[in-house]
């Protein structure tokens, strides 16, 4: 439609859109479903050390992806990507979810150490398991859903050491294959949801710049069905 | 020595307080030029005074007993308070009826820039005043506002609160099904809502249909737009909303204003329009409003009524940003 939407005349948002981009693990599905959608990446590509990547149409801006909700929900980046697992555990961030991608699928799930009963023993005779994570508010919710009482405890860097050396009874994270589990003599006891990455975006923008955002949302969503 | 704050609420020093004083100012005498006299209520009340307002505006985030055990609560807006004032001091009076307010409410949000748990509002009410004009009226208030208050950028939503309620009683959902699916339609959380459509036995269609309702945002063909995709059941409500836009236009106040169909306010006292107030320099709302009619009933007085407010100290950041832009980038 080509007549001039009411509001926007005014309200000239400046520059480019800006699209939160999450670096690590889901970086690569990232990359290729906006080449598949058309927006340039060949920068992010070739040079990895830079943070900010303008563009005439979109700008990519790189980031951890659990500041992808601060970003969007500020304002600060008009749209961005991240997991599902993260939208979950920062839950009281106010962004608009647009889109599942379909991509970056994940399980979150509680494991144990192989052949222990750590979990079930602290259950039946303490009342208590004690759960290390990355995510305590997922974990949190989910034990509370099931009826449980937990202690978790947060950790920021490999949680499978905290069941080997006795820090915690159990672990709740994310697997992709599993391997890491695997490697460290760990199985999973319980599945609690399945993560893919989201398409995500600020309230404000999402009215004031609604055609440049429904223009992306309809581009994702084709590149992510092919 | 440091003595501490509780967690969202701040000091105010000087320099911010002779801006926001000279914003406040402003406001204020566009409402008072219009014939909204300035009102103020005690910023305490017995919570059943509230809860008897709104459910869930009554959890309040701070209750607590007075000396002889009555549970009382911090108000979380002034709208329920001064339907309550309206009720209690002006049930006789000829309406309509037009109040005015700066006032500080308190609501449990994560903290950070404009957004506090102590937070000051500045709006109206427009008592006994039935849409379209009392809503029309209600907009060139707001319009003048922002005018005052340099956001020459920024855009009001107007969509309409009972699009969705309607298209729900259509589909047969109810109880907490119904609940949970507008929450999820408030906070746009598109992927949720498919799935808790579908997990209602909605047939694909109809999911469509309620999705892309929901991202229908623009000028006045959003409307065409909407009797196209949701038919009768949307006829009632986009009827309602065109005859508002219409009076809007006819007034020449309709040029900031952008319907959106998406629009819910997490209020459960609204019926009809709704409003809610951005600025391109700000990634949160300034502000919202819109009408409830069955809201002074609750408190024993059949009126119709309308109102907004605005965060004050949003409008204050934003009204920064907007300045610096002005001046270019540095």
């Amino acid at each position: 439609m080509s007549v001039e939407v009411a509001g926007t005349a005014r309200a000239k948002p400046d520059g480019p859109l800006k699209l939160a981009v999450p670096r690590g693990a889901l970086l690569g599905g990232t990359l290729d479903v906006l080449d598949a959608a058309d927006v340039d990446t060949a920068a992010v590509r070739d040079e990895s050390r830079a943070l900010i990547f303008p563009g005439e149409e979109i700008t990519l801006v790189t980031m951890r992806p659990s500041d992808v909700p601060t970003y969007v929900e500020a304002g600060a980046a008009d749209v961005g990507i991240t997991g599902k697992d993260v939208l979950l555990e920062q839950a009281d961030r106010m962004v608009y979810e647009l889109l599942d991608l379909d991509y970056g699928r994940c399980r979150m799930v509680l494991a144990g150490r192989k052949g222990d009963e750590r979990l079930g023993e602290s259950q039946r005779r303490l009342g208590m398991m004690r759960i290390a994570t990355k995510y305590p508010r997922i974990a949190q919710r989910y034990f509370e859903s099931t009826g449980r009482q937990v202690e978790t405890i947060e950790v920021k860097g490999s949680i499978e050491l905290a069941p080997l050396i006795g820090l915690a009874d159990g672990i709740v994270d994310l697997v992709a294959t599993g391997r890491t589990l695997k490697e460290n003599n760990l199985e999973v006891r319980e599945e609690i949801l399945e993560c893919t990455a989201r398409f995500v975006a600020n309230r404000v923008a999402h009215k004031l710049r609604a055609k440049e955002i429904d223009d992306l949302t309809a581009r994702l969503r084709e590149a992510t069905v092919k | 020595m440091i003595h501490p704050i509780p967690p969202g609420t701040r000091d105010i020093l000087p320099d911010e307080m002779r801006e926001l004083r000279r914003l406040h100012l402003a406001m204020i005498e566009v409402f008072e030029s219009r014939g909204y006299g300035e009102v103020a209520t005690p910023a305490i009340e017995y919570d059943e005074v509230l809860a008897r307002g709104d459910g869930r505006t009554a959890n309040s985030a701070y209750r607590f007993f007075d000396e002889r055990g009555d549970l009382l609560a911090l108000r979380s807006d002034m709208t329920v308070p001064i339907a309550r004032l309206v009720a209690s001091r002006f049930a006789a009076a000829q309406p309509p009826l037009r109040f005015c307010y700066l006032a500080n409410a308190f609501r449990a949000v994560r903290p950070q820039r404009g957004q506090m748990r102590e937070f000051a509002q500045a709006g109206v009410e427009l008592i006994g005043a039935p849409a379209p004009a009392g809503t029309v009226e209600v907009v060139e208030v707001l319009e003048a506002t922002l005018d005052a208050a340099g956001l020459d950028r920024a855009v009001i939503g107007l969509g309409d609160a009972d699009l969705f309620r309607q298209l729900l009683t259509e589909f047969e959902v109810e109880g907490e099904v119904r609940d949970s699916i507008l929450e999820r339609l408030a906070m746009h959380d598109l992927v949720g809502l498919e799935a808790e459509l579908s997990l209602a036995g909605i047939a694909d269609e109809r999911v469509n249909t309620c999705v892309a309702l929901s991202q229908l945002r623009g000028g006045r063909e959003v409307l065409d737009q909407a009797r196209e995709i949701g038919g009768e059941v949307v006829e009632r409500a986009t009827a309602r909303l065109g005859e508002t836009f219409e009076a809007l236009e006819e007034r020449g106040v309709a040029e900031r204003v952008r319907v959106d169909l998406g629009l819910l306010r997490d209020l459960g006292y609204y019926s009809g329009a709704i409003l809610e107030v951005y600025d391109p320099a700000l990634g949160h709302v300034l502000g919202g409003g819109g009408r409830y009619d069955g809201l002074l009933r609750r408190f024993g007085v059949d009126l119709p009524a309308a109102g907004f407010a605005l965060y004050l100290e949003r409008v204050h950041v934003a009204q920064m940003e907007e300045e610096s832009r002005r001046e270019g980038p540095s």
